[in-house]
Formats: structure tokens, C-alpha cells, sequence
């Protein structure tokens, strides 16, 4: 078989004018360009038809392949799911957000804002780019919901519709609020900077006159920053008292109340100018921190359950009609049908058809499964033939796949991440009132007036702020940093936590292999003129198997084939050279074998049975040197829900033996991870499918590995696109490294604090102390933090 | 140096005005997207049919 893989391969493969992927040898002609299927060519007559070849002109290439075709959108047509879907509609026109992940350049953003060129009826239509969605204001009477996502579907950008309108939640989270706050805060900042100055500076004499004058208008500035600006602290301050927590907003809040109180006492009896100043300032960059946490650089979701993955509608069949009703009407006892591509909403009993069903997303066995009538099919399996007929024996929410997410495990137990700033916080805030009250109590005895100087002074200088700024500003650089390195976390307590973790599982089939491209070896002899015989059959059939056959096989010559035969499923067939060859599973060449290998293709010649092709997935690039870096600091598991065939593959990049578990269900990881943590394990899990999400959930911190970070994932902490997986150790070590930024920049913070301290306790702190210590401290802090982020990033090769 | 009370309503007055204008381009809408905008300024109006073979 040596000779197939030097024979050299000599023609240069053309590139699809819409999508740019290789044409393979048959492919389409179309006004001079050449496209690799049909789809895209269809898209490109469409685009032209109505002049919107502009498209092409501003990317090479800008499409994305077309070659996977097989949605029905009927159910649109129902009045009841519309209107769940639109967020506006009145007599004429209809308004509809629409999320499509294949938006990814600027000629996707020209097309999709010319839909009006392709169908008047549609008044407008906007991009938001970043969240790769769409807003359609379209005439419904003129234009059905239907037609317009058939028309989107048929230019190459199909929107994605679910049941939990990722859409609608995604618009919910707003920084908006957190905005305003800020500038209400940045607006009376800098007012009331300028009104103190003068007080810093010494006046004159004469000039006496506006010292009452400015400390009025700097109170009046102070009420909105206290009550509108501030108030979160406040809230969140209480609210853990009374839960007996005492986290930052603690101190914080009792310093901007001491602060606020204190001014107001020093200008109301004209004994001094007041902490306006550094109130404001302290509120201020107090939110600014608070939004850098909480911006995100990115719009995915990690919240998704099985409603996103799951159709919004099932096609039912009542009295030999269909009829497209919406998921959440689908009762026990109903008829569906499964088209091709479908996906199985609920537990059922196959009635009708032939159905091999693809569970790989749900199971982890990468092998489609075969059904025989009458037999059980859960929920969540996708079929990959003819349409079928299934009776429904439970509710959605009742079968075994959502039985998964629902687990009672979970119930009422919210994953809870400790991150520093809380931990410390808990004593900050002891230390800080003991520092207060010791220090008014031995003014008390000494001189009475000092006694409340010292007591607010104390609260004030010491108020957190540098420590409550380190943490929002290191942790979100790292996730800007790991974000340019395609991984994705939910938010910046995440980094805190990837750095406690000593155990990593891996889920096998789609985390540790790759997306595509296969080992292919071939079991037998073959004759050069046998291997153009497959080949040349192979080739007539648009399976991946039979895809990747042929370009492993890299034949050039080819013989013409007549009587083609592809059997879904189970083969293809045809006569080449007068000889019946036909290629396919076991049953279909009707051998019997004892291996009972799914990633196996029989080849038969005539009569006679030839040998055997083996498809085993690939590992991703990298994996053995990835697995030896992270072993020798962590400790290694590895889940799958396959056979155990490819132990033996893996055990030379996988030396852990003991550690490799094979056949697990979604339940045996599940309890797999629970057992880790209760020997005090801190479980890093990595998987990509529903069977993992049960898993994703109960480790520490659950990272679902994807190769399209558009496609639907499990909930989890993290998503980490394929692309970016060698790099974990690297992603491991930055989460430390912040870690450290974080120590370091809480002893920084704390010597100012000491400085500050030393004064206060004498009951000698002037407000210039205060503006002059709390903007230094702050700045120090956010430099630091930054460069050091940066650097650890450099060092640790993330930039 | 009365005058000083009326100069800083003015600036006070001012600087309100500008908050105001921020708060209404927030409330528009003008920050929700501040990506998208910056690719769709390249767009030429229109290219008069171009290469139609």
C-alpha cells in the first residue's frame, strides 16, 4: 500500500470561488468561475442575479461552504412559534433579531445589510458584527418569516433558532447602567477637583469669602455620587452583613459613608473643607474597576442547555397529516417524524423507517447507532437517513439527555469560586476596624476632639480601594490575553481558578482528536489497477468516508462506473471495469468478522473480499508533547465514552494507563469527578458534547473544547477553541502568574495603606493627604498590574 | 471677584449639558455597537455594475 502514498500528485486543485475550499475533481462551472458544489454555486447565481457581486470584491473567498443542505422551516408558518421569535410586529412590518455564526468578514456585513436588493419587502436590516446578529424589518404580508429565513438560508447564512432564545438573553446583559454610574461619578470628579484646588493651594485673605461657597457646591456634588454612583456598594455591603459575609464592598462602603458624613460635619460647622474630593474619586475609579471586570470581550454563551440544542419545532403527524407544532406542545403518545439532519426532541419508540441515528454528541461513541422498528431511541440523537417515524413515551423534559442537566446534584448548589479578594477581604475588614477603634479609643483618654479624627481618618485612608482596583485589572488583561489565544472564559474568576487546579480529565472523541482528516491504514492486498477501482467508485459518493478515502488514496487514473448504488448507511456499489465492487460495512458486504470496529470500510471485488480499510480519528497536533508537559505537574485522566480500541493508540502519548477509563457513560464521568474532588482534588475537565455537560458541571472548572466556537457547547466555565488547545500549558501557567501579580500588587497597595495609617492614627490626616495617597495608590496599582500582566504573557508566549 | 459665582454656574451649567448629551447617546443606543460601524463606513455607495461578463 506503500506506492499510494509516494505516488505524487500532480494536477493543481482549483478553489471554490465562493467558499475557497479545494474543488475536488468534480466540480461546478458557472460564468467562468469554479465552485466545489452545487451550493455554493447557487449562491453565487442568486448574488449575481440581483447584482450583489460586490460581495466577492471586497474578500477573496468570502463564503462559507455550502454543502450540508437539509433544513425545513414549515414550522415558521405557524402563527404561535412566529411570534415567539419576532420581537416586533404591527399590522405591515415585523422585527426580527437574528443570530447567525457564519457572519465573520466585511463582505458578509455588506450582503446581509443589502437584503433589500434581493426581496424589496424587507425595509432594513442591520448588523451588530461582534455578536453576529442581525436586525430585519421586513413587510410579513408581502414576505413570511419562512421565506425570509429560506432566503437567508439560500445566500449561505442560516440563522440559528432554539429554544432558549440565546438572542433575546444575550440583549439583556447591558454595561449601560454601569456607565451612566461612572459618568455621574467622572462628571462630579472633576467639578469638585476643580473647587478644591484653591483649599489645597491656601487661599488669600480676601478670597475667604468662596471657602463656604465651594464647600457647599462640593457637598452638593458629593449627594448624587453617595446615592446614585455609590449605592451598589451600599446594597451589596448590606446584603452580606446580613448573610454574616464580609466581602470588600464592606470596608468600602463604610469608608465612602465615613467620608460622606465627615465632609459634611467639617463644612457645615466651617471646621474644614471636607473628603469630597477623594470620595468622588475613590467612587470613581472604584466603578471604573467594576466594569473592566465585568466587560467582555466576546459574546458567547455559557449558559446553554439542552433547549439551544434542541429545534424550536418537531414536525407531528396527526390523522396522516403534518403539522408543525412548537416543542414545549408536544405531548406523550405523539407521532413525529425525523427528517434527515433532525434532531430527536424526546425519548420515543421508532414506529417507521430506517433509522441509524448519530449520538456521538450525546454518548461520546463516535459510530452512528441502528435502530430496528419498534425499539427505544433517546432523545438527542441526530438521524443521518431516510425520515422516520417515532412515537413519543416521555415529555422533553423528561428524558434520559435532559435528565442529565437537571441532575439533582445540582439543585440549589451554585458553583461558588473563592477568589482572593474575597478570602482577604474577611480579614482586611477585622484588621480595619480594630486598627479604627483601638486607635479613638486611645484618643479617648488624651484629647476627646482627636478621638473622632482618628476614628474616620482611620476608615478613610484605609478604605481598599488599590486593593479592590488589582484584581479587576489583572485578571481582566489575562482575559484579554487568553481571548486573542482563543479561549474564552465565562468571567475573571475563572483565572483564579484554572490557577488552584491539580487535576485535568479529558473527555476523548472531539477534545483530544482532531476535527477532521483521518489515520488511514488498509488491511490486504491490492493491485494498482483494483486501488483505481475503488477509487473510482469512491469517488461518485459524497460520504466523509468516502471523501477522505479518495484523497488518501491520491489515484489519479480513473475508470468510468456504471450502475451506481449508494445504500445510506451501510455502502456504496457499482460496476467498474466489468467487475462488481462494492465498499461498505460488514453486513453490507455480508462478511463476518469478529472485529467489531466501527471506523472499518470492506472492500469487495467480484466475488472476492479484498481487505479492509481502517479510519481511525486523528490526535490533535501536539498532543503527546502537551499530555509529558502537563503530567509532570498535574495529574491525568482520561474519559471516553468509546470502545476501548484505541487503548493501544494511545497509550504511547497517554502513559497514565490506569488513569484511562473507556465506555463511560454520561453518569460514570459525572461520579468519576465527584470522586476525584472528595480526595480533595481541584478537577480541571475538558470535553466537548451533551455526554460531557454533566461532568462540565460537577468539576471545578469545566472547559468545553470546540472547533467552531459558534457551535452549540455545554454550559460551562470556559470554551476553548480547538485551535488554541497546545496551549493550555501556557494558559495554565498565565492563570498562576496573575495570581502572583494579584500578591503583589495587595502588598503594594497595603504599604500605601500603612503610610496612610501612620497619619491617621495621630489624628493628623488633612484632606491633601487623602486626594494626594488615594489617586497615587490607584494609579501605581493599575500600571503594575498591567505591565506585569503583559510581561508574564510574553514570557509565557501568549501575546 | 463676584463675578466668580457667575463664571462657575456657567462651567457648572455647561459641563451639565454635556453630561446630558452622553446620557442620550447612551440612552440612543449610539455605544451598544461600537464595532460594527467602522466596517461599514469602507462601503462604497455603489459600484455601477461592475464586472458583469
Amino acid at each position: 500500500m506503500d506506492n499510494l502514498n509516494t505516488q505524487d500528485q500532480t494536477e493543481t486543485l482549483t478553489q471554490c470561488f465562493h467558499c475557497g475550499n479545494d474543488c475536488l475533481d468534480e466540480h461546478y462551472h458557472y460564468d467562468e468561475k469554479d465552485f466545489c458544489c452545487i451550493g455554493c454555486q447557487s449562491v453565487y447565481t442568486i448574488l449575481s442575479e440581483n447584482q450583489l457581486c460586490n460581495y466577492y470584491s471586497y474578500n477573496t473567498n468570502p463564503g462559507k461552504t455550502q454543502d450540508s443542505k437539509a433544513a425545513h422551516y414549515d414550522y415558521l408558518d405557524e402563527p404561535k412559534i412566529a411570534a415567539s421569535l419576532l420581537d416586533f410586529s404591527d399590522e405591515n412590518v415585523s422585527i426580527i433579531t437574528l443570530y447567525i455564526p457564519a457572519i465573520h468578514c466585511s463582505s458578509c456585513l455588506w450582503l446581509l445589510e443589502h437584503l433589500y436588493k434581493i426581496n424589496p419587502s424587507i425595509v432594513n436590516s442591520r448588523i451588530d458584527f461582534l455578536k453576529k446578529q442581525v436586525v430585519i424589518t421586513f413587510k410579513h404580508k408581502e414576505f413570511s418569516l419562512r421565506e425570509l429565513i429560506g432566503m437567508l438560508g439560500a445566500i449561505g447564512y442560516e440563522p440559528v433558532i432554539s429554544l432558549q432564545d440565546v438572542v433575546k438573553e444575550q440583549n439583556k446583559v447591558s454595561d449601560r447602567d454601569i456607565i451612566k454610574k461612572i459618568a455621574v461619578a467622572g462628571f462630579c470628579f472633576g467639578n469638585v477637583m476643580l473647587l478644591s484646588f484653591p483649599e489645597y493651594f491656601g487661599m488669600a485673605a480676601f478670597e475667604h469669602q468662596f471657602k463656604t461657597f465651594f464647600g457647599w457646591l462640593n457637598l452638593v456634588f458629593a449627594i448624587p455620587v453617595v446615592f446614585y454612583s455609590g449605592r451598589d456598594y451600599f446594597i451589596s455591603a448590606w446584603k452580606n452583613l446580613r448573610n454574616k459575609v464580609l466581602n470588600l464592598d464592606f470596608p468600602l462602603a463604610l469608608g465612602i459613608a465615613v467620608m460622606f458624613i465627615r465632609s459634611i460635619y467639617e463644612i457645615l460647622s466651617g471646621t474644614g473643607a471636607g473628603f469630597v474630593d477623594t470620595l468622588c474619586g475613590l467612587v470613581f475609579f472604584l466603578l471604573i474597576g467594576k466594569w473592566v471586570q465585568q466587560r467582555t470581550y466576546h459574546h458567547l454563551s455559557f449558559e446553554r442547555d439542552y433547549r439551544s440544542y434542541f429545534p424550536v419545532a418537531v414536525t407531528l403527524i396527526s390523522e396522516g397529516i403534518e403539522k408543525p407544532i412548537p416543542m414545549d406542545e408536544l405531548k406523550v403518545g405523539d407521532r413525529i417524524l425525523i427528517r434527515n439532519n433532525e434532531i430527536i426532541p424526546a425519548d420515543t419508540i421508532l414506529m417507521k423507517g430506517d433509522a441509524v441515528i448519530d449520538f456521538s454528541f450525546v454518548t461520546g461513541e463516535s459510530a452512528p447507532v441502528q435502530k430496528v422498528l419498534g425499539e427505544m431511541v433517546y432523545a438527542g440523537g441526530r438521524q443521518i437517513n431516510e425520515a422516520i417515524e417515532l412515537e413519543v413515551i416521555k415529555p422533553v423534559s423528561q428524558s434520559y439527555l435532559t435528565s442529565l442537566w437537571n441532575n439533582e446534584a445540582f439543585e440549589g448548589k451554585k458553583k461558588k469560586i473563592d477568589t482572593f479578594s474575597d478570602t482577604i477581604s474577611r480579614y482586611f475588614s477585622v484588621a480595619l476596624l480594630l486598627v479604627a477603634f483601638g486607635s479613638a479609643a486611645f484618643w479617648m483618654f488624651e484629647d476627646s476632639a482627636k478621638a473622632w479624627q482618628s476614628f474616620t481618618a482611620v476608615l478613610i485612608i484605609a478604605c481598599p480601594c488599590a486593593l479592590a482596583l488589582s484584581s479587576p485589572f489583572t485578571l481582566s488583561a489575562v482575559l484579554s490575553i487568553f481571548d486573542k489565544n482563543k479561549f474564552y472564559l465565562k468571567n475573571t474568576a475563572v483565572v483564579e481558578q484554572i490557577a488552584r487546579i491539580n487535576t485535568l480529565v479529558f473527555d476523548k472523541t472531539g477534545t483530544i482528536t482532531a476535527p477532521e482528516g483521518f489515520r488511514i491504514s488498509f488491511e490486504g492486498d491490492l493491485s494498482h489497477e483494483e486501488q483505481c477501482m475503488i477509487s473510482s467508485l469512491a469517488r461518485n459518493s459524497g460520504h466523509p468516508l468516502s471523501r477522505e478515502l479518495v484523497k488518501w488514496m491520491k489515484i489519479n487514473e480513473y475508470f468510468t462506473v456504471s450502475s451506481y448504488q449508494e445504500i445510506p448507511g451501510k455502502g456504496i456499489e457499482g460496476l467498474v471495469n466489468n467487475k462488481m465492487v462494492r465498499i461498505g460495512s460488514a453486513s453490507f458486504i455480508n462478511i463476518k468478522t469478529e472485529k467489531k470496529d466501527t471506523g472499518t470500510v470492506y472492500i469487495q471485488i467480484g466475488e472476492h473480499y479484498a481487505g479492509y480499510f481502517s479510519f481511525r480519528q486523528r490526535w490533535r497536533p501536539g498532543l503527546k508533547e502537551l499530555f509529558t508537559q502537563l503530567g509532570s505537574k498535574l495529574n491525568m485522566h482520561l474519559l471516553s465514552g468509546d470502545q476501548d480500541s484505541e487503548r493501544d493508540f494511545l497509550l504511547p502519548s497517554f502513559p497514565w494507563e490506569d488513569q484511562m477509563h473507556f465506555k463511560q457513560s454520561p453518569q460514570d464521568k459525572l461520579n468519576y469527578i465527584s470522586a476525584l474532588q472528595q480526595k480533595n482534588n481541584k478537577v480541571m475537565m475538558l470535553g466537548d458534547g451533551l455526554n460531557d455537560a454533566g461532568a462540565l458541571k460537577q468539576s471545578d472548572l469545566g472547559i468545553a473544547v470546540t472547533d467552531n466556537i459558534n457551535n452549540f457547547s455545554p454550559g460551562c466555565d470556559a470554551i476553548l477553541d480547538g485551535a488554541g488547545f497546545v496551549k493550555l500549558p501556557n494558559f495554565i501557567q498565565q492563570a498562576k502568574d496573575a495570581v502572583k501579580v494579584i500578591h503583589i500588587s495587595f502588598g503594594i497597595s497595603t504599604i500605601y495603606n500603612a503610610v496612610g495609617l501612620f497619619f491617621a492614627v495621630q489624628g493628623l490626616l488633612s484632606p491633601l493627604y487623602a486626594a494626594i495617597l488615594m489617586p497615587l495608590s490607584t494609579v501605581t496599582i493599575i500600571s503594575f498590574t498591567s505591565i506585569a500582566t503583559h510581561m508574564f504573557a510574553r514570557k509565557n508566549k501568549l501575546t | 471677584m463676584n463675578i466668580l459665582y457667575f463664571l462657575i454656574g456657567c462651567s457648572v451649567f455647561l459641563a451639565l449639558i454635556f453630561l446630558l448629551a452622553f446620557f442620550w447617546a447612551m440612552k440612543n443606543g449610539q455605544n451598544d455597537d461600537t464595532y460594527t460601524p467602522s466596517v461599514r463606513i469602507l462601503f462604497d455607495d455603489e459600484i455601477p455594475n461592475e464586472n458583469k461578463k
